[in-house]
């Protein structure tokens, strides 16, 4: 693929080549600003942050933010800092895609080599999910947690983020598997291989490019999700997200801008190690099937 | 009753039939061929066979054990498909010894059986690699090596060899004829190649549109057509099949056919019973290695016509010359040796093997039966 890119490239002069590279260094600079100020004042006592000069370089360098931040904050009533919330945020993110990621490569699996009469249409209803916005079923979603007894449980959220990432996980793996050989299915079942071993031992093992666009994809969605965790999760429960929203928005004491930030980005950093452990794949994932070779 | 029998078997999605009572038996050891152009129905009955596709009407047993609605695992079959289907994710080893693994083999066993038939087919030093290792005559092997292991009772091959290049090919070819030869299974292979049908079966099935349009051994086919369409796609160049009359001379048949000037030409048949035909059109077919200069007329024949046509093309192939002339209205291609006196635009002097002729029904397109 990287071949193919040299290849393709357009030749271009000079001074055009200059100036291509210049306008994106400028663009990349303008993005690249937030996350400079966001850094940059978490590690600097209030002060310096007060006093004016959001853009300057901290004149004394300090952790205290990102220690407090972490432990000690003041988060809606107790002094626990972020660190229980990013453990609630944990202990439903990682079964939620784990779950979510299966059901999917399940569905995928079914819907292309174990065709039915409709099973077109039920892919089709099934995409529906990605376009429902989240609006929509917050009411029916709360009333069934609430009936199923899992009201403000982490379970709860498990679940709501499950039933809302089938639809993109069943997309990717869908589209993968419709290139996936049928001719190796075949040559399975006549291996005597049942629907499970096939699925474990056939395909699964030939899924890692797309499993990877689908964790992605689902953990930064469930990571950085914010309504559904404000409005299902309880007290114990609450994600990362509303925690740093409860940090941010108390309404007593001194706003203390160098701890938001530190929490800000402490909130951030999951998503971000798990985009640059696997981001290579992402690309390569989302690009499998539709070129050959 | 066969060894693999398929009585009166039909295939249809929804309405549409697209395969139409297939009769078909044969005996343990035989090498059948299921030959025809795409969309005939040969990879839809071979995956009967296999059980990848529902009977829609009929039966088909092996060993008389009648196999409808029996799950494939189930029928001690093993299939090399098209591409191969190798598990890309598992070594050669595991490639062989997978289908052993799922019928619950122990381990030491199923070791035993891929050394063995590693040792077979000479692929030892490959079983630690994966499959996307290894060049497409590697594959061919360890794809038959799968199908090996399992020691079934019906091998069923599915164009196995289109995916290879034209030399690595025929080798291929004849390391299954002579695996064939060696381990005496029963085979059914599909293919569109006439050649591969021709050289590897014991039987062959020509298929069109859904019918068997005959089956019988490889010269019964070849040299008793029971069609047009069965004369004219078997052999390479294709049978030259061209519109003819019969006319009676001393109470013989012959056929009158015109040359590339409209001028008759009357070639003595050797098949009595076409004297009914009399006065009547039919399709004369003549196989192109028939026509010949006169030296190497086929001296064993008894019946050898001389015939003086004009040359429209040679097309020299190295071992054989092809000449191109206009015989009843059709090019025709006669198969010359190499060293045949030939030149484009002169009259030659052609003898034609009339024994090897055969007559077709105009109407029904079927061989005049002696």
């Amino acid at each position: 693929m990287s071949l193919a890119t040299q290849d393709s490239a357009i030749r271009t002069g000079r001074v055009t080549r200059t100036l291509i590279y210049l306008v994106l260094l400028l663009f990349a600079l303008f993005y690249m600003l937030p996350l400079y100020v966001m850094v940059v004042n978490s590690v600097k006592p209030l002060d310096e942050i007060t006093g004016g000069g959001m853009m300057n370089l901290p004149q004394v360098f300090t952790l205290e933010p990102w220690a407090k931040a972490w432990s000690s904050a003041q988060i809606g009533v107790d002094p626990t800092g972020l660190k229980p919330y990013f453990w609630n945020s944990i202990k439903m993110v990682v079964p939620a895609v784990i779950v979510s990621t299966v059901l999917g490569a399940l569905n995928g699996y079914v819907l292309t080599k174990w065709r039915f009469r409709g099973d077109t249409i039920l892919f089709g209803l099934m995409l529906f999910a990605c376009f429902i916005p989240f609006q929509i079923v917050l009411i029916p979603m709360a009333r069934m947690l609430g009936l199923m007894g899992m009201a403000g449980t982490t379970w709860g959220l498990v679940l709501v983020h499950v039933v809302y990432g089938i639809g993109f996980t069943t997309l990717y793996f869908r589209n993968y598997y419709a290139v996936f050989p049928t001719e190796l299915i075949r040559a399975a079942q006549i291996d005597g291989a049942g629907f499970f071993q096939i699925f474990w031992r056939i395909l699964l093992p030939s899924s890692g490019p797309i499993a990877v666009v689908s964790i992605i994809w689902q953990f930064t969605n469930i990571w950085n999700d914010f309504l559904f965790g404000a409005s299902f999760a309880g007290a114990d429960s609450q994600p990362m997200t509303v925690a740093l929203n409860n940090l941010v928005q108390s309404s007593t004491g001194v706003k203390e801008y160098n701890v938001h930030f530190a929490g800000a980005i402490l909130a951030a950093l999951p998503t971000l190690l798990v985009y640059i452990v696997a981001g290579r794949y992402f690309v390569r994932g989302l690009m499998a099937g539709s070129v050959k070779g | 009753m066969g060894f693999l029998d398929i009585d009166n078997t039909t295939k249809s999605y929804g309405a549409v039939e697209v395969l139409h009572q297939v009769h078909i038996s044969i005996e343990e050891g035989e090498f059948l061929v299921l030959v025809g152009p795409s969309g005939c129905g040969k990879s839809t009955l071979l995956n009967m066979i296999a059980g990848l596709e529902e009977i829609s009407s009929g039966e088909i047993r092996i060993k008389d054990q009648v196999m409808n609605g029996v799950h494939p695992s189930k029928r001690n079959i093993a299939m090399v498909f098209q591409s191969y289907a190798l598990y890309p994710n598992m070594t050669v080893g595991q490639n062989i010894t997978f289908g052993l693994e799922m019928h619950g083999i122990p381990k030491p066993e199923r070791e035993k059986a891929m050394k063995e038939v590693a040792e077979l087919l000479q692929i030892e030093q490959l079983l630690d690699r994966k499959p996307g290792a290894l060049s497409g005559g590697q594959r061919q092997r360890v794809a038959m090596g799968r199908a090996l292991v399992r020691d079934p009772d019906v091998f069923l091959f599915d164009e196995p060899l289109s995916n290879l290049d034209a030399k690595l090919r025929v080798d291929m070819r004849t390391e299954i004829k002579k695996l064939h030869q060696k381990l005496g299974t029963t085979i059914v292979y599909v293919t569109h190649d006439q050649i591969e049908a021709m050289t590897l079966s014991t039987r062959i099935a020509v298929m069109y549109g859904g019918y068997v349009q005959q089956l019988g051994t490889p010269q019964e086919i070849y040299d008793s057509p029971a069609n047009i369409f069965v004369a004219t796609f078997m052999g390479s160049p294709a049978m030259n099949v061209m519109p003819a009359k019969v006319a009676l001379k001393d109470g013989r048949p012959f056929a009158v056919v015109e040359l590339h000037d409209g001028t008759p030409a009357e070639l003595p048949f050797s098949q009595d019973n076409l004297a009914a035909w009399d006065g009547r059109g039919i399709m004369l077919g003549i196989r192109p290695e028939t026509i010949t200069d006169e030296d190497a007329a086929d001296r064993k024949s008894s019946n050898i016509a001389p015939m003086t046509n004009r040359i429209t093309v040679t097309e020299p192939a190295g071992s054989d010359t092809f000449v191109t002339m206009t015989l009843g209205g059709k090019d025709v291609i006669a198969r010359m040796r190499s060293d045949a006196d030939v030149r484009p635009g002169a009259d030659f002097k052609f003898s034609v093997n009339m024994e090897k002729a055969v007559a077709f029904d105009p109407e029904t397109e079927m061989r005049i039966a002696p």
